[in-house]
């Protein structure tokens, strides 16, 4: 037996949802239709409304709500002589967890993998050479994932950013807080031996 | 249903539920394989880091009913390093793991290819020239029994002057059969001596005229075979701005 075509429809629709295959997006439309029809109505709107309301900022590429520029990029009491290069939005407010960063963000919206036909063109490089051009950016973070296509975009963004004469860091990678020590793999552990901090330098 | 142990170059890496991955890798003794690493994307897996693509590894893998295979362990023999910090040879180096995602069959041993391909990454690990990647779609090519016919004219059989190269022909051609796209003497001169055995004679050279001719040729070849463009070739030569 198939559906109705209005059913069938919704189905569809879900079915192109990351994550969600054609079982999940049965179960979700069913779930939808048995459900109280101002239930349903609420999520419709939400996703009207987000999809009016948000766009991405002019300046950084975050997520922007009411406007052109994010409210980051609007904040007067952001320091504007740091910069911290993000691949994606969700990394800004990871970043803003840690409550130690009071710079302004760049969103690149993806890293660097040729394989998967993503490179410079794709991401947003070229505005970020402006921005550390036309700003009083004196440092760049660059806060891109620690795996390859992430280190592979720290490369990258050395490579074009080296002639500027801008200051540029990568975020230290090392061992977990609360973790152990024999746990950890050669490699954290290599880069946390390579990034050590100097607790006393013994010369009193 | 049992356990394995290989030696294995990862491929590619795809996101898989929450916190897995699955991972395409070409095997030496087992072809292309491709297995789920599971939990590998959180911050306390032990071999997440070694799965990374572009990775030379000693691997165990479980091999079960359906087409996945289970990654169990994974130990790093090398990690081609210099290619993660140089954007270019990064690029040319994941142009070769797409052509071999594309040219290895599943489960299909093929030791030949697989030492083809990790010698290739440790040449581009020490070596920045052009031709690397050339000289391995060159020989991939031949691999595969398609490389172009270089001695003589593919239509009439004439000697020099070959002053042509057609894909659909398979080779050269002379004066009077000449058609596809023109080919110059020193170009013709490079890849006869890396189809010829002399490719560490050519990557020792300095670059000459021709080694872009030869660049975009190899590409422009293997793209022909394949029927498909080559993503990571396409992303090259961009620039910002």
């Amino acid at each position: 037996m198939s559906y109705s075509v209005t059913v069938q429809e919704l189905i569809d629709q879900l079915g192109r949802l990351p994550g969600i295959g054609p079982k999940s997006a049965q179960r979700v439309a069913f779930y939808l239709l048995k459900a109280p029809p101002e239930d349903a109505l609420r999520l419709s709107r939400a996703i009207a409304e987000a999809k009016e309301k948000v766009s991405f900022c002019d300046r950084c590429f975050n997520l922007s709500e009411g406007g052109e520029e994010c409210a980051i990029c609007r904040d007067p009491r952001r320091e504007s002589r740091l910069l911290c290069v993000v691949e994606d939005s969700q990394d800004i407010v990871a970043v803003e967890r840690t409550q130690e960063f009071r710079g302004r963000y760049h969103v690149l919206q993806g890293a660097f993998s040729p394989i998967d036909g993503i490179g410079v063109d794709q991401l947003r490089v070229k505005e970020l050479m402006t921005r550390v051009g036309e700003e009083d950016v004196e440092e760049v973070i660059v806060a891109t994932n620690p795996n390859l296509e992430g280190e592979a975009t720290a490369a990258l963004l050395v490579k074009y950013l080296k002639p500027m004469g801008v200051r540029v860091t990568r975020l230290a990678s090392g061992l977990p807080v609360g973790g152990d020590l024999e746990y950890a793999d050669e490699l954290t552990l290599g880069r946390a031996l390579e990034g050590r901090q100097l607790l006393d330098a013994g010369d009193d | 249903m049992s356990l394995y142990r290989d030696q294995a170059v990862v491929l590619r890496a795809w996101k898989l539920g929450e916190a897995d991955r699955i991972i395409s890798l070409h095997t030496l003794d087992h072809g292309k394989v491709r297995g789920v690493g599971k939990g590998v994307r959180r911050t306390r897996s032990k071999f997440g880091s070694r799965l990374e693509p572009l990775s030379h590894v000693s691997i165990q893998l479980y091999r079960g009913r359906g087409d996945l295979d289970t990654i169990t362990q994974v130990e790093t023999i090398d990690r081609f390093g210099s290619l993660r910090a140089d954007p270019d040879r990064f690029a040319r180096a994941e142009a070769m793991l797409e052509a071999v995602e594309q040219v290895a069959q599943d489960r299909e041993p093929d030791r030949a290819l697989h030492m083809m391909l990790v010698r290739a990454l440790s040449t581009l690990d020490r070596n920045d020239s052009a031709l690397v990647m050339a000289g391995f779609f060159l020989k991939l090519l031949a691999h595969e029994g398609l490389q172009p016919q270089l001695d003589e004219c593919v239509s009439c059989g004439a000697g020099e002057p070959l002053e042509a190269i057609d894909f659909n022909e398979g080779g050269v051609l002379c004066r009077n059969c000449r058609s596809g796209r023109p080919l110059s003497f020193e170009a013709l001169q490079l890849l006869r001596r890396i189809l010829g055995g002399d490719l560490g004679g050519v990557l020792a050279e300095s670059t000459g005229p021709a080694t872009g001719e030869v660049d975009l040729l190899a590409t422009a070849i293997l793209e022909h075979h394949l029927e498909r463009r080559l993503r990571s070739v396409a992303v090259m030569d961009q620039t910002p701005g």
